[in-house]
């Protein structure tokens, strides 16, 4: 529609809905006063029950695994998307020599690569003792591998992260928590269930599947974000 | 004055919905619909919050007697943004190739030219 | 409601607004990089540390780089 019947049509459904917010964001409990009744049961529960000390990553994995499940299915989906529409049958050409001549950005880029990756995987691994986990932790990894492109050379970027390999890891990333899932069925549990040994409370051998589902999410993150860029930065490259 | 987080949640979505109808390049329009998404993580977690509660991570030290607010809201809102960041990746690629057929990335021009 | 939290809020609510208005996209992925900065110190200021690290790490990595990336496309030869 034309740019005048937009505003016109947003002024109007604005209007309205800014009237249902006012009267709906009234009713609400007034902040900090949070009612609800599920939180403060799993706040009590899940240090004892799952041996966990992150109650959110609990939350993430166990308690509403399933929820996490279609998210990574909405992240699979995303990236398949993006291939389908910008992935074509590049032949096998010469790579372009693009490299970043700046000696400073390469020494503390390249310099930086290594403990960037370090930092992604120690997100990763101790998501469910302290702040982390396979979402948060997976875009730092994933942006140590980009960072050799972005501070160093296009053919060492190519040469470091294979597609197959990239496939490869955002399926087995996404098709280990099926997996995960259907072998609680086959142990006589339900889907998704924690049934493995709960382990220590408070070191990196304990909850049981959490860990398993815990490093598969952090796979399939990382893989689904070099993917994505590196659909990109072959559109850079190749530009025609 | 307790009112003021869910003000904010709903300024967001105004603003945010705002620059989405008067955007002129695409990709602007992209990173407003990602203010947008950020009004619903601030709304959900405006709702968790209880007074003077700490974090929901008991590691050794911290006695759980002090309590903490709601995890459950903490737990939706972080995988929404990292998929949140995934569809916009999505929506970038559909940018490009409507640049690649069409030769411009304004709506309003898209529109005068379409045949 | 202690006065970080007012602090956070207000420069959220700025941020916000700035995004928004700055019309050029490559300025505007600067701006959103602060955005998300201020939207991670409100998350902290919330209780909520796990929120807090997923918006950092994707609105000062993930997203500034694939933005970039298309807007580098983008500035190449116009086709018709």
């Amino acid at each position: 529609m034309s740019r005048t019947a937009r505003l016109a049509l947003f002024a109007g459904s604005g209007l309205v809905l800014a009237a249902l917010l006012v009267w709906g964001l009234t009713g609400l409990p007034a902040f900090g006063d949070f009612q609800g009744e599920y939180g403060w049961i799993l706040n009590d529960v899940a240090g004892s029950e799952r041996h966990v000390t992150n109650v959110v990553s609990a939350i993430v994995f166990d308690y509403r695994g399933f929820d996490t499940l279609g998210e990574e299915f909405i992240l699979f989906a995303a990236v398949m998307a993006v291939a389908l529409l910008l992935r074509e049958a590049r032949d096998e050409r010469e790579r372009p020599r693009d490299e970043v001549r700046s000696e400073a950005v390469r020494a503390v880029g390249l310099s930086l690569v290594g403990p960037t990756v370090v930092l992604g995987l120690f997100v990763i691994a101790h998501g469910y003792l302290t702040p982390g986990g396979g979402f948060q932790g997976g875009i730092p990894t994933a942006a140590g591998l980009l960072l050799v492109y972005a501070a160093g050379r296009y053919r060492a970027y190519r040469a470091a992260s294979p597609q197959w390999l990239l496939d490869a890891a955002e399926g087995v990333g996404v098709a280990t928590i099926v997996a995960v899932g259907i072998a609680a069925l086959l142990a006589g549990g339900l889907f998704l269930e924690n049934v493995l040994d709960l382990g220590t409370k408070g070191t990196l051998a304990s909850s049981g599947t959490i860990p398993i589902l815990n490093i598969a999410t952090g796979l399939a993150v990382t893989a689904a974000v070099v993917l994505l860029c590196h659909e990109f930065i072959e559109e850079v490259m190749y530009p025609e | 004055m307790s009112f003021l987080p869910y003000a904010l949640a709903g300024w967001l979505f105004f603003v945010g919905l705002y620059g989405i109808v008067t955007s002129r390049h695409l990709v602007h329009l992209v990173i407003c619909l990602g203010v947008t998404q950020s009004s619903t993580y601030v709304l959900l977690l405006a709702i968790g919050y209880r007074t003077g509660k700490k974090a929901p991570i008991f590691t050794s030290g911290v006695p759980v007697k002090v309590g903490a607010v709601d995890p459950v809201v903490q737990a939706l809102t972080l995988t929404d943004i990292v998929v949140g960041v995934t569809v916009a990746a999505l929506l970038l690629a559909l940018v490009i190739e409507i640049w690649k057929r069409a030769g411009t990335v304004d709506p309003d021009e898209l529109r005068r030219n379409r045949t | 409601m202690i006065p970080l939290q007012l602090v956070a809020i207000t420069l959220v609510g700025l941020g916000g607004l700035a995004v928004v208005t700055t019309r050029d996209p490559l300025r505007q992925v600067l701006v959103l990089g602060l955005y998300g900065l201020a939207l991670a110190v409100l998350f902290v200021v919330f209780q909520a540390p796990d929120v807090a690290i997923s918006e950092l790490v994707v609105s000062s990595v993930a997203a500034p780089f694939i933005f970039l990336a298309a807007l580098a496309k983008l500035r190449g030869r116009r086709r018709e």
